[in-house]
């Protein structure tokens, strides 16, 4: 079923805020072998002018790919989400994130297109804290395979 | 100018730590069986883990983690992760495109595996180190 292109534009509710924890970014800075202090010690981070650890660069993707779900699970769009492959990935920092942010997300529909019997999708994904302070701009375009 | 090439080693338990990490449990991450039934030759890294090791090299590069200011990335092709305790190497590269007069840094990044490009398109600005 190709994609309705009419979703184009398309602006999502924002979601519940997501509570930016010190030991997320602890693990998720281990788990990519990020071992600069600034990720693990407050006192590094507040050294560069952070009020706590800082997240490393992808780090927003947590809280953009769970608040993706409502774009992609929304049934009157119709993607197909065994056939979803990641295509392109962008963050665009007002300031990174650090830990005690508390963030939310207001998902837009960029681009909605069928080329050659597959589906484009553009998302942008727009983080701010809970008091309006924009933290990071994301997006991610996603290809949703053609059957046969 | 080109930057210091890094290289990263990625085996099957850095895929099973990124995905309790970042909550990106898809089985083609983790289980061949999965992975070939889709077509794929095996397990393949999550593109995001890929990104975030690239990221790290931009951070080296910029002398600071905090200084990136733009991070952008297309994945052309897939990091096949064999079942081995070698795994396989990601290696990252990088040419200054630009550096402006507001302080920024423009850099073309290269990311490479088995000697193929894996990314494309893939392109940072950080703050120019002072």
């Amino acid at each position: 079923m190709p994609l309705d292109p009419s979703f184009v534009g398309r602006i999502y509710p924002p979601t519940a805020p997501y509570q930016v924890g010190r030991e997320k970014i602890r693990e998720f800075a281990r788990a990519i072998g990020a071992t600069d202090p600034a990720h693990h010690d407050p006192v590094a981070a507040q050294a560069l002018g952070h009020a706590d650890v800082v997240a490393p660069p992808t780090f927003p993707v947590i809280v953009t790919m769970a608040a993706s779900q409502q774009i992609i699970d929304d049934p009157a769009l119709g993607v197909d989400f065994s056939r979803l492959v990641h295509g392109d990935q962008r963050f665009a920092y007002t300031r990174p994130v650090v830990a005690g942010d508390e963030l939310v997300c207001v998902n837009t529909i960029e681009d909605v297109s069928t080329r050659g019997g597959h589906g484009f999708l553009t998302t942008r994904t727009d983080v701010s804290t809970v008091g309006g302070e924009p933290v990071v701009a994301v997006w991610a375009k996603y290809v949703v395979r053609g059957e046969g | 100018m080109e930057l210091a090439a890094q290289t990263f080693r990625v085996t099957r338990a850095d895929l099973v730590r990124y995905a309790g990490a970042s909550g990106d449990f898809n089985p083609i991450h983790w289980s061949d069986r999965v992975s070939t039934k889709v077509g794929l030759p095996g397990v393949i890294a999550h593109g995001m883990f890929t990104m975030a090791l690239v990221g790290r090299a931009i951070t080296t590069w910029a002398g600071s983690p905090d200084a990136v200011v733009d991070y952008g990335v297309r994945f052309t092709r897939p990091v096949v992760v064999p079942d081995d305790d070698q795994g396989t190497e990601i290696e990252v590269t990088a040419r200054v495109r630009e550096v402006t007069e507001d302080g920024l840094t423009r850099l073309d990044v290269t990311a490479t595996c088995l000697g193929e490009k894996v990314l494309s398109q893939a392109r940072a600005t950080i703050r120019t180190a002072a």
